[in-house]
This record gives structure tokens, sequence and C-alpha cells, in this order.
């Protein structure tokens, strides 16, 4: 709760001296300088891209192309995304079957068939979001590309940790699995059984290892500033919104009668009560899996958020006040983007362990078996 | 931001999935089964452990039961054999009494019978010796007439008397 404070802090106060960036930018810009749009930095580097920057050079981009998959109108297209040449701006036409395809700021869409003023191939609304129709985008982006990575770490990991059970006698843990059986552990003694009981935890503890695991890591991941980390996969609304689903899915399959009995008519309550109480229970049933999900998006993003922000206040002074001012506040930017880091080493733990322990009350809340009403 | 990609959430639902099986059927299944085997292997030898201690608390008990057995034996021994020397000690002092009275009878018989042999001796000899003063005297008296008639007369009057 603490450190939620302390994010909002500094993410209300970052917001606003990213906003005083946004107005210098402008003063710049007319004076034909250098631009400098800290908000739209932030976002483009939290959100999924379809190739993988690594850094510029030389004024020039450097960055990983990745597979395009694409189920068209016209069927499945493949291609990499270096075809686009870098261009984000929907300026830059790829034609495959017959059809026109561009990339607009992270998306793909359906090509106009002439440019526009400015060059752009796609219609934006006043908000600056594209109109055109898209089709469904299976590509690896950054964050697919970041997930498939995370999935072989772990499963090096852990199929690792338990071959060194074999390896030894008496099951005494070696190697690398002396450093994954106390998180094992914790998950199974410290999650699943206070949650879900003695005798039914088995049943659901593969899945909290694996929800536990995979967001933790894809959160770490997240944490490390250079290639081929640096995804922001677990603050991804889609990510999270899945594996919410998957807990959605297996908590609603679990249920048993007393849970629905406690759903739609709770035992121990006047009638008139039981009918008031049933559709804020059938409205409880969807809140608990939406707020897990946006409560890992929000979590995660903010702390990417934060620590750009922090980065970003180095160029925001450089601009608003000359290069002495950008050298001199650097040191107090990097330390106060060490001391974020570290926090949000904590932050990440805390996040994996806080979705995987709802997850778990909540197969413990449809498996309950109620003897004391 | 806001807006879920569709293809990021099958993305993630196929990776997870695949994590899922693999890691359940490779990693979750096989170190939990190592570690649940471990417990209760540790279980097993604890429970062990605390019967072989019990087992240990029930021999010391019996070592000591014994001992103390042990020790109520030789008191008891002790006590017999201290109550047979007792008995021995009287035993034999009642037959030494016994014997020793018994020889003190003997002697005193011996010492009679001796002293009457002796008497009887002691008596003949002083009667031969007797006889033999007499004769003497005799002898010698009557040499002289006179006397022989004096000796005569006073032994007249005693036989008279008696």
């Amino acid at each position: 709760m603490q450190i939620n404070t302390f994010k909002l802090l500094f993410l209300s106060l970052f917001l606003a001296l990213s906003f005083s960036g946004f107005a210098t930018e402008n003063k710049d810009a007319e004076g034909g300088d250098e631009e400098l749009n800290i908000a739209e930095m932030i976002l483009h580097h939290v959100s999924d891209n379809h190739s993988f920057h690594i850094l510029d050079w030389d004024g020039h981009p450097v960055s990983v192309p990745l597979p395009v998959i694409l189920w068209t109108n016209e069927g499945l297209v493949t291609f990499m995304s270096s075809e686009f040449h870098h261009d984000e701006d929907g300026k830059v036409v790829v034609e495959k079957k017959g059809q026109k395809l561009t990339y607009y700021h992270g998306k793909i869409y359906y090509a106009n068939d002439s440019a526009d003023a400015s060059g752009k191939y796609v219609s934006v609304d006043e908000e600056g979001h594209a109109t055109n129709a898209r089709m469904l985008d299976l590509s690896v982006t950054k964050n697919v590309f970041s997930m498939l990575m995370s999935m072989i770490v772990l499963m090096l990991i852990f199929i690792g940790s338990a071959r060194a059970y074999k390896k030894s006698e008496n099951n005494i843990p070696r190697g690398i699995a002396r450093f994954t059986e106390p998180l094992i552990l914790f998950v199974k003694n410290d999650i699943a059984i206070p949650n879900i009981g003695e005798k039914k935890h088995k049943k659901f503890l593969p899945y909290l290892l694996t929800i536990f695991f995979f967001i933790w890591i894809n959160n770490i991941f997240g944490l490390i500033p250079f290639f081929p980390f640096s995804a922001n996969l677990s603050g991804n609304i889609a990510f999270t919104f899945a594996l919410a689903c998957l807990t959605f899915i297996i908590t609603t399959l679990n249920g048993n009668k007393d849970y629905w009995k406690h759903i739609f008519w709770m035992p121990g309550v006047p009638v008139p009560m039981k009918l008031f109480l049933a559709p804020i229970e059938l409205i409880g049933v969807f809140t608990k899996p939406i707020a897990l999900f946006i409560r890992l998006f929000a979590n995660i993003t903010a702390g990417h958020i934060v620590i750009l922000a922090l980065i970003s206040l180095i160029f925001v002074f450089r601009n608003m006040y000359g290069d002495v001012a950008g050298y001199a506040v650097s040191p107090v930017s990097v330390a106060f983007v060490v001391f974020i880091s570290l926090i949000e080493i904590l932050v990440v733990a805390i996040q994996a362990y806080i979705f995987t322990i709802l997850s778990a009350l909540y197969f413990g809340m449809a498996t309950a078996e109620h003897d004391d009403h | 931001m806001l807006t879920p990609e569709l293809g990021l959430i099958v993305w993630t639902t196929i990776a997870f999935g695949v994590l899922f099986f693999v890691l359940t059927k490779y990693a979750w299944k096989p170190i939990l089964n190592s570690v649940n085997e471990r417990e209760s292997s540790i279980k097993g030898a604890l429970e062990e452990a605390e019967k072989a201690r019990l087992e240990m608390e029930n021999l010391q008990a019996d070592n000591e039961r014994i001992l103390k057995e042990a020790r109520a034996e030789r008191e008891s021994m002790l006590k017999e054999a201290r109550e047979m020397k007792n008995k021995m000690i009287t035993d034999a002092k009642d037959e030494a009494q016994k014997e020793a009275s018994k020889m003190i009878e003997q002697a005193q018989a011996a010492i009679e019978s001796e002293k009457k042999a002796a008497m009887a001796e002691l008596k003949s000899h002083v009667a031969g010796l007797a006889v033999d003063i007499a004769e003497k005297v005799v002898r010698d008296e009557l040499t002289n007439k006179d006397k022989q008639m004096q000796l005569v007369e006073s032994m007249l009057g005693d036989a008279k008397l008696n």
C-alpha cells in the first residue's frame, strides 16, 4: 500500500514534469531545434511493437525485425517487420496478396489507396487513433518474443531443477534446485495450502506454480533495461487479461454446489436479503478477475512509466535550462532510478505473489465445503 | 494501451498452456514428488528416532529395575549369611559347651576313680605300713614280759569297753 502511495506521488510529479517537457518541445519545435515528446516516448516504450528496438546509432534506429503473421481477408500473410523500414507513422505500404498494409503506432492496418497531405496511408481521428480496418494480427511482437524467451528460460530452470533431484541421493536438492525449491515450497505451503486447503490444493498447485513463475519472470524481464529484455509484457493488458481469464475459467468450472448457492441464494439471511445479494454476488464473480488483471497491468506499467519519466527528467531539464542543467540533474535522476528500480524488484515479486494468492483464494472459495452452516 | 490486443491474448493463452503442460509433466510433478518423498522419509526417520528413544527409555528402566533387584538380592543374601553365621556360632558354642561339660564330667569321674584307686592304694599301703610298724613294735614289746602283760591288760581293758 505504501509502495503504491509512493508510486502515485512520483507518477503525478513526473507526469507534471513531462507535461512541462511537452510544452518545451513545442517551443523548441518552433525554433526548429530538437524534438522532445516525453509522453509519447514513454507510451511508445510501454506499448507493444512489431520490431525490437535496441538503440539509435548515428541517428538511425537499430532494431531486430520480428516476424509478422496476419490472418487477412485473403488468408495467411507472413513477412518480416523490417519491410516497414522502421516506419511507424503509416507512411510505408507493404503489398501482400494484393492487399496494401501499413504500420501505424505499433499496429498494422489496411492502408488507404493514397497518402494524405502528411504522407500517411491511414485516416486518423481527432485523438490520433487510426480508423482503418484491421486484421487478426498473430505476429511475434516484442511482447510475444519476450514471452517465448521467458518460456524457454522457465523450462530450462525448472526441468533442470527436476533433473537435479534425480541426480542426487535421498532427494536432496542440488545445484539450481537449491534455489528453486524454497520458491516452489513457498507457493505450496504459503499460497496453495492456506487458501485451498490440504486436501484439494494438489489439483491447483501446478497452475499456481506456473502462473507465479510466469508472471514473476516476465516482470523481471521487463525491469532489465536492454535487449533482449525490457518488453513490458506483464504490463500489457492483453497478457494480464488472458491470465485472469484462465483463473476465472478454472474458478467457474470448479465451483461446487456451495459456491453457487452462496452466489444466488445466500444461506443464513432472510429472503429479501437473498434477492438483494444475488446480483451483487454475481457482479462480484466478474469483478474479481477484472480487478486481478487491472491490478497487475497498472502496477507493472506504472513502474515502467516512473523509471522512464525519471530518466526523461535529464532531457527535460536540458531542454528547459540548457546542457548544464541536464548534466546537473542526471546524478539525481539516476539515483532516483536506482531507488525506484530497487523498489520495483520488490514490487514485481509482490505482484506475482498477489496474482497467485488471489487466484488460490478464488479456487479456495469455489471448492470450499461449508460444514459449519 | 488500454484495449487488449487479440493477438497477444491468443499468444499468451497458447504460451501459458504449453508452459503449463510441459512444466507440470517435466518439472512440477517430479519436483513435488521428490519433495514429498523426502518429507515422508524425514517423517519416517523422526518417528523411528522417537521409537528408538522410547525403547532406550524402556531399556534404561529395565536396567534400573534389574539393578534394584540385584541390590535387594545381595542385601537378602548378606542378611541370610549373617543369620547363618550367627546360628553357626551359637550352635558351635552350644556344642562346645556340651562337649566341655561332658569332658569335665568325664574328667571328674576319672579323677574320682583315680582318687578312689589312690585312696585304696594308700589304704593298703598304710595298712602294710601299720602292720610293719605293729610287727616291729610288737616284736620290740614282746621282748619284755611285763610290757607284754601290760599290753594285754590294756587291750583287754579296751575290749571290755567295747
